[in-house]
């Protein structure tokens, strides 16, 4: 017990939204099947640095704790994902976190998230059964159909596909592929589709779909294995649809 | 409709870069290939393009309109992307990556190559072998053709891949993987009539 295995953390820090970032450097003694998240809290015990200094305690975000909540999500050694997941033993030390910078920094490594809520908001992610009386029963979906939607479903918001996206930046109001793929899980959904052209038109619109420029950096990333890129695609099938149909045709609501 | 501006420009871009663009691009290739059969041949064809009825009315319509409106507006798409090939070294982000450095490329060495053959020609230059001897003589400008010429056809070979997914042609991975082998083909075939082309006139 005399030498205790130590773990290194480079971690980047920032006090407010508007301030500007710094790195501190933290020592975490080792155990078997850490991850990150532990680490993190391990530091928050006794918030000391490497050289013995006292600071502040980390502020992350966490909810699930296994990988289905998207809430942990962070920079890891350079690449976007979610801190619950990252075993200690599968990283190169020392472990380097950031926060994901495509999004405002709240505190720390803690960021907000809401551009990804507001974006399912303004593409109708959702499918609309409310009326003021019982509508009854809604048609059916077909069980391969069913299998194949349940992927798409997997989506935690997580925000990794956004991060990784060269083409959603700061000088851009490209939603990104998260939201886009709902439009497709609920246009796949036969209630849904009742829906279908609204949601094509609200992603017709400025900031939506033709924003992508196919680096397919989200399908790679995404660690839910959503067929992004295999979304984003059908949906330009839809909307160069959509499109003629609103030019040349009258029944394309 | 006002909202949809930017998707009716962004498939605009997109389609300017294959029809006419790209048609006009592999038929120029191909039409300057007579170089390799010899001086007479790659004159006689430069004449009858340089002298088909309505030249200016065809030239305006079918290049340069369309070429300065994909030119800028892919100027501005290609300036409003972080690229991020250290962070994510996949293929296709690279190839995003090459898409728009290839379209800077292309623009610097298509407003070059108007200036000196048909802004010369209005000037009262003929544009015929001789002319292009003589640019390619030097082995700076022969660097900037060969440069200029590659950077133009993977533009638009990769273009034609992209092409297929904003139009929805190509959705599913298979058929996207396919349609890369078949970009890469086109990419190497168009390089061999364009390289020696260039070799012709050396
Ligand atoms: C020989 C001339 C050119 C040809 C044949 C050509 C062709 C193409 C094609 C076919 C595409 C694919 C469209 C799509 O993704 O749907 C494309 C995309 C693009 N072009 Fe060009 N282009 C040419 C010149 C230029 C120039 C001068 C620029 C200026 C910088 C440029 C910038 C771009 C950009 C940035 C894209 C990517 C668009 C995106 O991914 O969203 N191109 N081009
Ligand atoms: S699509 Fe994947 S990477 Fe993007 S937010 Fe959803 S789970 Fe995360
Ligand atoms: S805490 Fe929910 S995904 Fe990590």
């Amino acid at each position: 017990m005399s030498e205790k295995k130590m773990v290194k953390f480079i971690i980047q820090r920032q006090d407010s939204e508007n301030a500007a970032p710094y790195e501190e450097t933290f020592e975490v003694p080792y155990r078997p099947n850490m991850n990150v998240i532990s680490a993190l809290m391990e530091i928050r015990k006794n918030p000391v640095d490497a050289s013995g200094k006292a600071t502040t305690p980390i502020a992350w975000d966490m909810n699930c704790l296994e990988e289905v909540c998207g809430a942990c999500s962070m920079v890891i050694n350079g690449k976007p994902r979610q801190s619950c997941s990252a075993l200690v033993d599968q990283l190169e030390q020392p472990i380097r976190l950031a926060p994901m910078k495509t999004f405002p920094v709240v505190r720390d490594l803690q960021v907000d998230r809401s551009r990804m809520f507001d974006a399912l908001k303004k593409v109708k992610a959702w499918i609309p059964i409310d009326g003021t009386y019982d509508l009854g029963p809604g048609p059916r979906m077909p069980e391969n159909k069913r299998q194949w939607a349940y992927e798409l479903s997997k989506c935690m918001t997580c925000g990794v596909c956004l991060e990784a996206c060269p083409n959603v930046n700061s000088k851009s109001d490209f939603i990104g592929a998260q939201p886009l793929s709902q439009v497709r899980l609920f246009n796949a959904h036969p209630t849904g589709a009742m829906n279908k052209a609204e949601r094509l038109e609200a992603i017709m619109g400025d900031g939506g779909l033709v924003n992508c420029g196919n680096s397919q950096n989200c399908v790679q990333s995404c660690p839910k294995g959503i067929p992004l890129t295999t979304s984003i695609a059908a949906l330009n099938r839809d909307t160069t649809i959509q499109s003629f149909r609103r030019f040349f045709g009258s029944d394309h609501q | 409709m006002a909202s949809n501006r930017e998707f009716f420009n962004r498939r605009l871009h997109s389609l300017l870069g294959v029809i006419p663009i790209g048609i006009f691009l592999v038929q120029h290739l191909v039409v300057n290939h007579y170089a390799t059969v010899g001086v007479e041949s790659f004159n006689k064809a430069a004449n009858f393009m340089g002298n088909l009825p309505f030249r200016y009315v065809l030239e305006t319509v079918i290049i340069y309109l369309p070429l300065l409106f994909h030119a800028i507006y892919g100027l501005y798409i290609a300036f409003t992307a972080k690229n991020n090939t250290s962070r994510f070294g996949f293929f296709r982000n690279w190839m995003f990556l090459l898409q728009r450095v290839t379209g800077v490329i292309t623009l610097i060495f298509i407003a070059w190559h108007v200036w000196e053959t048909r802004v010369a020609a209005a000037f009262g230059n003929e544009v015929n072998f001789q002319m292009m001897q003589d640019i390619l003589s030097s082995p700076f400008m022969f660097g900037f053709y060969i440069v200029g010429i590659i950077s133009a056809i993977f533009h638009f070979a990769n273009g034609l891949w992209s092409f297929m997914v904003s139009w929805g042609i190509t959705v599913s991975p298979r058929s996207q993987v396919i349609a890369t082998y078949v970009t890469i083909v086109i990419f190497l075939a168009l390089s061999y009539v364009g390289i020696s082309t260039l070799l012709a006139f050396v």
